[in-house]
């Protein structure tokens, strides 16, 4: 089942991956016992001829040691997920590549501060669903949505975020790999929630420098 | 007829009361029974509808922008040619879940089961307040029409999700839709009225009036669930109801409850839906479990195993249910300390639920086990139970809930519990149908509807899983729209065509009930030998219910006891002591 999942690109995605897989084998191996001794109970003890049914009430004994084994395994399983979520939701590294994404009906609108550094002068740089970033670097979102709730989505990085009208979110990530990666919108936002996606471009060093150059400097405005 | 005929003697049917004519006995009947009947038929047809809009939502997620065969005659703006757009189907996911979650699950297992059964299986006459159930039923109903009637107005039916989030919601211009929007929020206030009043009928009847022997540990784990479900219900409708009033304001009145350019907090409707939402879902599940544990003693001739810690389960899964809410929550834009708290919280809940599970499989253990349909679906509501409460281990863990959250990884989890929901009121149909209606179904049809309901049950909802792996959006019309989506689209149709076939083979269902009604074999008293204080009424069973008071000797679970030959041992049987007792 966890062939599906797409290639994780994010430096936190493996923690995130470790613990599906975790959750996976654990429950797959529950949903197998179960099953099979369901489906054995019902042959062996299926209503015949000259056999009654056994009396009995319970066993206490049996019942303690199902409720501490799975309560054990919760609750590991539950502070196993602390640091992981902790990090990513919490403690976001500081980096000096930050970035704005607005979220309205129905794209993210992207903006650069350009380089002076700062948010709301004139040589912000803004695009339309289009996310440019180096490999290997941190990158610091600051998320907001101008109407309603959105969703920034990044599959590959294992990054989501609600975009709540009225207040700014930051969110962080860092990519492992060069490449273009769908930033699909995931909570339902109106009639254009489909099909409202932006893509997250990124480059090597090189191609980055190249695309800055190209893109940022030249469109001060 | 008057309640205050002498409560001491005269509990007990009565045989000469002057004739009440169509409308008393149909339509407007004070009869714990007939209201029973009437929330069955109520959530029958919601369910055909509920059922109908699915299957437009699958055929869209399948083969998007097609027409959907047999809708060519769907006006525009809703369908053009038969093609779904956006709007549309934004409202065909809303209305399927508000319908399914409201007007089928609460009516029938809490509203019928619950009104048809408590009388009965507490040994008593009627419901404490027979009026008031007569309106709880009436309210419920136009409720029902107001949903309805949302369908036909301008700007179409509500378009905000089940859900419907703020500020999506909260303003009209966000989704185009107003008055569809408005009476959504005003059929769920009303049906919140109906089902408050069933709340206080249900609890008042269960602690007040359990016939003499019956304490509250020798009720069946049927009525457990639904005393404890109805303290849910009263506890947590009016969260809802806050909410929705909220959301109204907000919507016509100018208020900014939910709205930040007024000072509002979109995150607020959240807090408040969920606050009641989960303990609802719980709602939803409990008296499935409860009908469930009925099913499995019954029909595997043996007590259930771990009565106590079944019916203490069922009180820590709903104390549990407030403390977990914020689950929903996760990535939200709340304060991220506060997932931490509710993952813990969540996979605390998983524990009774598993408890339950293992005692299921050892109640069956030992057993002396008919496969009656009945039971068939009771067992398919275990293994169906079962994916969904583990799948839900998967989206407590707050990281992995990053990945899947409003991805059909929640889709598959919340259908493959509410399944089992289907599964046990199906069971409980086909159960009570021989009280409730005098015959029996015919089972040799309800094995076939219980196998290929089961197999395209699976069929349908188990891929959605591997859909949602992949990070498959929710509430997308259309996923080829996505690159990363393509390669899986196979599934969708795979999931899409077993969805049509299990839609058509409630027809085996369908058929069976209505012909059974009319002309299936005539029930006899007890059909299915079980203990319980329902099959000691007459079928069919008068006012009243009882020919004399039943008085209560013993738990509901004494099957294969060795004090009887038989292999079952009714709550009611006076086996008197001594020699003459040994002597049966």
């Amino acid at each position: 089942m966890l062939q599906w999942l797409p290639e994780n690109v994010s430096t936190f995605g493996g923690e995130i991956d470790s613990l599906f897989y975790l959750i996976y084998y654990i429950t797959a191996a529950t949903f197998v016992l179960v099953t099979v001794l369901m489906v054995l109970f019902l042959v062996m003890f299926r209503e015949q001829p000259g056999r009654r049914a056994t009396y009995s009430h319970g066993n206490t004994s049996l019942e303690i040691i199902w409720t501490i084994i799975p309560a054990a395994i919760l609750i590991v399983l539950s502070f196993m997920s602390v640091s992981t979520w902790a990090k990513v939701k919490r403690q976001a590294p500081d980096s000096d590549f930050e970035l704005q994404v607005a979220a309205k009906q129905f794209n993210w609108e992207v903006v650069y501060p350009g380089a002076d550094g700062k948010f709301g002068t004139d040589d912000d740089v803004k695009f339309d669903n289009d996310l440019h970033v180096p490999v290997n670097k941190v990158v610091r979102v600051q998320l907001s949505a101008k109407d309603v709730i959105h969703s920034f989505f990044l599959p590959n990085l294992r990054l989501k975020q609600d975009a709540v009208p009225g207040r700014t979110i930051l969110v962080w990530f860092e990519a492992t790999k060069p490449g273009k990666y769908e930033i699909p919108c995931a909570e339902l936002c109106g009639f254009g929630h489909s099909g409202m996606k932006g893509w997250l471009h990124v480059h090597t060093p090189e191609e980055y420098a190249k695309w800055a150059g190209e893109n940022l400097a030249a469109k001060a405005q | 007829m008057s309640d205050t005929a002498a409560a001491g003697a005269a509990q007990v049917a009565h045989g000469h009361h002057e004739e009440l004519g169509f409308l008393r006995t149909y339509v407007f009947s004070t009869d714990h029974k007939m209201i029973g009947r009437q929330f069955l038929f109520l959530g029958l047809f919601m369910l055909l509808i509920g059922g109908l809009l699915a299957m437009m939502v699958r055929w869209q997620l399948a083969w998007p922008e097609t027409p959907v065969p047999g809708a060519s005659w769907i006006p525009e703006p809703y369908l053009y040619d038969g093609v779904i757009p956006p709007n549309t189907y934004n409202s065909l996911f809303t209305m399927h879940a508000t319908i399914m979650i409201f007007f089928v699950v609460m009516p029938i297992m809490v509203g019928s089961f619950g009104n048809f059964l408590i009388p009965l299986m507490i040994g008593t006459r009627d419901m404490a307040f027979p009026k008031l159930n007569l309106l709880s039923f009436w309210v419920g109903a136009v409720s029902g029409v107001i949903m309805l009637a949302s369908f036909f107005v301008a700007g179409g039916p509500a378009a905000s999700g089940w859900t419907g989030y703020a500020t999506l919601s909260a303003r009209a211009q966000y989704t185009g839709v107003e008055w569809g929007q408005n009476l959504w929020i005003i059929s769920l206030l009303i049906l919140g009225i109906s089902s408050l009043m069933g709340s206080i009928n249900y609890i008042t009847t269960i602690i007040n009036m359990r016939a003499p022997g019956m304490t509250y540990f020798r009720m069946p784990l049927t009525i457990w669930s639904l005393f404890i479900t109805a303290i849910l219900l009263l506890l947590a409708l009016p969260v809802l109801t806050a909410a929705l009033a909220m959301l109204l304001f907000d919507r016509t009145l100018g208020t900014s409850f939910f709205l930040p350019e007024g000072g509002g907090e979109p995150l607020l409707w959240q807090h408040m839906f969920w606050f009641f939402g989960h303990p609802e879902v719980y709602i939803l599940v409990l008296p499935a479990m409860g009908v469930t544990s009925d099913l499995l003693s019954t029909f595997s001739r043996k007590p259930i195993f771990g009565y106590h810690a079944m019916a203490f389960s069922m009180i820590a899964i709903a104390f549990l249910s407030w403390t977990v809410w914020g689950h929903h929550m996760f990535v939200s834009g709340m304060n991220p300390l506060l997932g931490t708290a509710f993952m813990m919280t969540t996979m605390v809940i998983a524990v009774p639920s598993a408890i339950k599970t293992f005692n299921w499989l050892g109640t069956l253990w030992g057993g002396s086990i008919r496969l009656t349909t009945p039971m068939l679906f009771a067992l398919g509501f275990v293994s169906n139970f079962l994916i969904g409460g583990l799948s839900g281990i998967f989206m407590a863990s707050t990281p992995v809930d990053i990945f899947i959250h409003d991805t059909y990884y929640i889709v598959a989890h919340f259908h493959y519990v509410v399944a089992g929901i289907i599964f046990a009121l199906f069971a409980a149909v086909y159960y009570w149908f021989p009280k409730m209606f005098g015959r029996m179904m015919n089972e040799g049809l309800g094995k076939i509807h219980f196998v290929l309901t089961y197999i395209f049950f699976n069929g349908a909802f188990f891929p959605m899983h591997f859909l949602g792996v992949g990070g498959h959006m929710r509430r997308i019309y259309n996923p080829m729209q996505y690159e990363f989506l393509q390669p899986m689209q196979h599934w969708n149709v795979f999931i899409t065509v077993s969805a049509l076939i299990l839609g058509a083979s409630q027809v085996f269902f369908l058929f069976n009930f209505f012909w059974s009604l009319f002309a299936g074999k005539k029930a006899e008293r007890n059909p299915w030998q079980a203990n319980t204080l329902e099959w000691v009424a007459p079928t069919p069973t008068p006012h009243g219910n009882f020919e004399v008071q039943p008085v209560v000797y013993r738990g509901p679970y004494e099957y294969s006891s060795p004090e009887v030959k038989e292999d079952w041992l009714p709550q009611d049987k006076n086996l008197g002591t001594g020699a003459a007792a040994r002597a049966h």
